[in-house]
């Protein structure tokens, strides 16, 4: 390719039908950028969808697309990745669709390692069915299907997505350009499947939901960036987390008379699980919530694995030949009189 | 039960209860043989081994094992009872046979449960070594029926104390007890095969082979092979032997192959056929999964095996292998096809090949995981949401299912179509023997995958076939989007246009129909007209073509179609029915093929149906023929 892509080269023809407002059109800016700026082409990227409002995603990428059925993208995504190893492939899921009916789905693709990266939009709400709450909905949420307020305590993705093995697991905010790119690239790099929790917003049946952690007056404070190798600081670094008793994570002021720096937790990808585990449990109001990449680990990929096995057994035993094979184990010849030879 | 109605005599079958003394190497035409026993015995392999030694003799074989759901029900008890029935001849058969000849029970359990089927006067070779008084009341007897003279009466009798003959011709080798108890089942090996007249040496060889990994377990298990052979042959258990002579065989080489491994060994010769990859993708299922295992081992041929998380993830999974170009490939029985229905749905309106083994099994529900059963047809054609066409085909013996594998490949592919091959347990399990094709005589199906996208529009068509183009991710030019919405009849975008989806059922629906356009002739046993046409599908195939020849003999007007081509049925089909007086459709279900055939052709026809996990036998047929003229 002699010119520089662009976005543009990746918009497809069809006219984008999100509602006005909705976080999805940031997302999708976000996702055709990164496509460009890494030299990807149109023809090695996939995108395969479930169902759901994110899940119109690849109609309006200029790539090969594949809308799905309700959760099962994982499961197509893992089959197309074995059959084609060299392609892009990337899975449009939503809080409902990975994490409800296709909760099945993403924890073995997950533990697997295929190497797919998923980006889980989560709006917290169901927004194609006109607003139900989703597995992620906080408790008390009023919707039609729980007008009295749900009942139900919300799953929370980084914390599936450890005890699924993931090796790869990011967190952003729809809007934000600036920190959802190198995510993205980061997650396309990464071999292995990276899941990035997108927070974003339904402006028609949840707006508002993720405000706590959105929202710019309150951003400083409500927001842990992480940062590799740096501590865990926030509220432009008059906050940071310190390690407190039982291995809970613990909000100090940092300064002169203070907590020291050199006191607080130091962010690592690859860090303990009891550091995740710690990462996991804090989310906004009550802490900063973590974003960026929270966990990156290397772990051979299933289809790089399963691949090596065929190679294996092809360089053990040879192509094989089928004549061979019908006639293996017992048999015997029956002569031109009818009667076995 | 054949052997009488075809009017040959069966030293094996003697009809009466008078013991009768025939000559030793008196030649004999066919026999049933059943070994019943615990399902720790080890009936199975004792019923394969017995199955190679009439192979290699030359004889015709058909066999029916029958096996509990449990992997070890409670032992001696009737739910634990595991049996194989192996038929072998000197002449063409079709069937396991009706009824056995000979009983080979080696517990109380195992006679309660199969002596109602043993032929009246035939064989009973019993264990008594196990018919102890727990073991009794395990199988329920309230008094051991060794004492039940009236009983016994009616058959040859022969009571052998196998479990102590055993642990004394095991006395030198250190095992334990129990290790020497599970060496009992060669012990009735040898002693059929000495019945028989097989040579023991290839079956010494077997055994050692077999526990190659185990060789002191191999030792033992010819050592009581050969006390079993040596006992027949000394201790004059039975009077005689008998000579079952090779039946003729078209030239050629063979091998014995079951439904499972006939379906996973066409699966890779359609593969090489279509010079195309095979993704198997799938969850353990009874009675479908050694399909699955099959194809693990084959890896240098090809094929690529997935286990997957779930029955929906088996078949997403094989979806995205076809969308990659690869043929996907995902096996199951009916509960597992179930779940697989919405991601069928949505490999129909995608249009990406496809192929669904569905090896049947008794239903609803869990049903009778282990037994057989025909009741799946309408899930395979009615089991989606919206008007869901596809091809289906059915495969009638177990070496049949290699070549309906090819054709279900070959059609999937030359129609961007899933296809669903049906299968059951009674296919599955049972064996034949199989004149190997010559690879080179397969006709191959070469597959494109388009790559020039000069006039290419996503759902654009062939004139002839109605198939779309085949464009796998990666080609350069050709990035398109396909998914489970209605799509524009060209573009394949997204289209909610009333006239369009109209239009998009219609055409789906004549490119499954147009199928039939490949079809071949008919394979009729009998005339094309006359008094009653026998119509069945699938494993009743052996039955139903025996019981023909039956009646034929006899002189009466049948025929005989086994339909292989589900749907869409063969155009013909109504026509060939008006030339017989009476249709009797017959079915190991309630009827369903019989509700297909009416509601198409508006023809009276009448089902023959049984739903009891088993087999038709030949003599049931042929008593439904008979009352229904």
């Amino acid at each position: 390719m002699t010119e520089k892509q662009t976005r543009r080269d990746f918009v497809s023809d069809q006219e984008v039908r999100w509602c006005p407002g909705c976080g999805d059109y940031a997302i999708l800016a976000a996702v055709q950028k990164c496509l460009a700026d890494t030299g990807a082409t149109p023809e090695n990227s996939v995108f395969i969808s479930g169902i759901g409002c994110s899940s119109r995603f690849p109609y309006y990428m200029k790539t090969y697309g594949f809308h799905s059925i309700h959760g099962r993208a994982p499961s197509i995504a893992s089959g197309l990745k074995l059959s084609n190893p060299d392609l892009d492939v990337w899975v449009i899921t939503g809080d409902g669709d990975a994490l409800s009916i296709g909760g099945n789905h993403i924890l073995h693709a997950l533990r697997r390692n295929v190497d797919l990266n998923i980006i889980l939009f989560n709006n917290k709400i169901y927004g194609l069915t006109k607003g139900q709450y989703s597995p992620t909905s906080s408790e008390g949420t009023k919707s039609p299907t729980t007008p009295f307020g749900s009942v139900d305590y919300p799953i929370n993705p980084f914390s599936l997505a450890l005890g699924s093995g993931a090796t790869f697991f990011a967190r952003a905010i729809d809007v934000d350009a600036k920190s959802l790119g190198p995510i993205l690239q980061a997650a396309k790099a990464h071999k292995g499947t990276s899941l990035i929790e997108v927070t974003q917003n339904c402006p028609i049946f949840n707006d508002g939901v993720w405000d706590a952690v959105t929202n710019r007056k309150t951003a400083t404070s409500n927001q842990l960036r992480l940062e590799e190798g740096k501590p865990l600081l926030f509220e432009g670094g008059q906050k940071g987390i310190r390690l407190g008793e039982g291995l809970t994570p613990e909000i100090v002021e940092v300064g002169e008379g203070k907590a020291s720096e050199s006191e607080l937790l130091v962010h690592k990808a690859d860090g303990s699980d009891a550091y995740h585990a710690m990462l996991a449990s804090m989310a906004a109001p009550e802490f900063p919530q973590p974003l960026g990449i929270l966990k990156q680990v290397a772990r051979p990929s299933y289809d790089e694995l399963a691949l090596a096995q065929v190679d294996q057994v092809l360089k053990e035993r040879g192509k094989g030949d089928l004549n061979a094979l019908l006639s293996s184990g017992m048999t015997w010849t029956v002569g031109p009189d009818g009667r076995p030879e | 039960m054949e052997s009488s109605t075809t009017g040959t005599s069966n030293p094996g079958n003697i009809g009466s209860p008078t013991p009768v003394t025939p000559a030793n190497g008196t030649e004999v035409e066919k026999v049933v043989v059943r070994f019943a026993g615990d399902s720790g015995d080890g009936m199975q392999l004792t019923g394969n081994e017995f199955t190679k030694a009439a192979a290699l003799a030359g004889n015709d074989i058909s066999t029916f094992p029958d096996f509990p759901a449990e992997i070890r029900a409670p032992a001696g008890s009737i739910a634990g009872v595991s049996g194989f029935q192996l038929h072998f001849s000197s002449t063409d058969i079709h069937t396991p046979g009706d009824a056995p000849d000979v009983l080979i029970a080696m517990n109380p359990a195992a006679l309660k449960a199969n002596i109602g089927d043993l032929q009246l006067g035939g064989t009973l070779l019993i264990n008594t070594g196990a018919f102890t008084k727990p073991n009794v009341a395990k199988a329920g007897y309230e008094s051991n029926p060794l004492d039940d003279e009236a009983q016994l009466k009616n058959y040859e009798v022969h009571l052998v104390d196998i479990n102590k003959l055993v642990n004394t011709a095991l006395e030198e080798t250190g095992l334990t007890s129990k290790e020497k108890g599970r060496c009992k089942n060669f012990f009735a090996l040898g002693l059929m095969c000495w019945r028989y007249q097989r040579d023991a040496q290839p079956q010494i060889d077997n055994i050692l082979a077999k526990f190659k990994k185990r060789p002191a377990v191999g030792e033992a298990n010819v050592l009581a092979f050969k006390a079993g052979y040596n006992y027949g042959l000394t201790a004059e258990v039975f009077q005689a032997t008998y000579k079952v002579k090779p039946a003729s065989f078209e030239p050629g080489r063979y091998r014995n192959i079951t439904g499972n491994e006939a379906v996973a060994l066409g699966m890779v010769a359609a593969g090489q056929l279509a010079e195309c990859p095979v993704v198997f993708s799938g969850y353990p299922i009874t009675p479908a999964s050694t399909v699955f295992h099959y194809l693990s081992n084959y890896k240098n041929y090809g094929v690529t095996t997935f286990q997957a998380e779930d029955e929906i993830a088996g078949i997403g999974a094989a979806i995205g292998a076809s969308y990659g170009g690869a043929i996907g490939v995902t096996a199951s029985s009916g509960p597992g096809i179930a779940l697989k229905g919405e991601a069928i749905g949505l490999a129909q309106i995608v249009e990406l090949p496809l192929v669904i083994i569905s090896v049947q099994r008794g239903g609803p529900s869990t049903g009778l995981p282990t037994k057989t059963e025909q009741s799946d047809l309408y899930q395979s054609l009615f089991g989606r949401n919206g008007e869901c066409p596809l091809p289906i085909i059915a495969a009638k013996t177990p070496t049949d299912a290699f070549y309906c594998a090819i054709e279900a490949t070959r059609l999937a592919t030359k129609y961007m179509t899933p296809v669903i091959l049906l299968s059951d347990g009674y296919i599955a399990n049972g064996a034949e023997p199989w004149k190997l094709p010559e690879v080179d005589d397969l006709e191959p199906f070469p597959v494109k995958h388009l790559k020039d996208a000069e006039g290419w529009m996503p759902y654009k068509r062939d004139e002839e076939t109605l198939a779309r183009s085949w464009v796998v991710p990666g080609t350069k030019g050709m990035a398109h989007r396909v998914g489970g919405l209605e799509k524009d009849f060209l573009t394949g975008n997204v289209s909610y246009d009333p006239e369009n989806h109209e239009r998009m059922c219609k055409i789906r629906e004549d490119k499954i129909m147009g199928i039939s356009k490949d079809y071949g002739d008919f394979d009729i046993e009998g005339e094309e007209s006359g008094d009653v046409l026998i119509i069945g599908w699938g494993g009743t195939h052996g039955a139903l073509r025996q019981a023909v020849g039956v009646l034929r003999e006899d002189g009466k007007s049948v025929s005989h179609l086994q339909i292989r081509h589900m749907w869409p049925l063969n155009p013909k089909l109504g026509d060939l029915m008006k030339n017989f007086n009476k249709i009797l459709v017959c079915e190991l279900n309630m009827g369903q093929l019989l509700m297909v055939l009416r509601s198409e052709y508006l023809v009276d026809a009448t089902g023959y149906n049984k739903m009891q996990g088993k087999p038709f036998t030949v003599a049931e047929i042929c008593n439904a023929v008979t009352e229904l003229v």
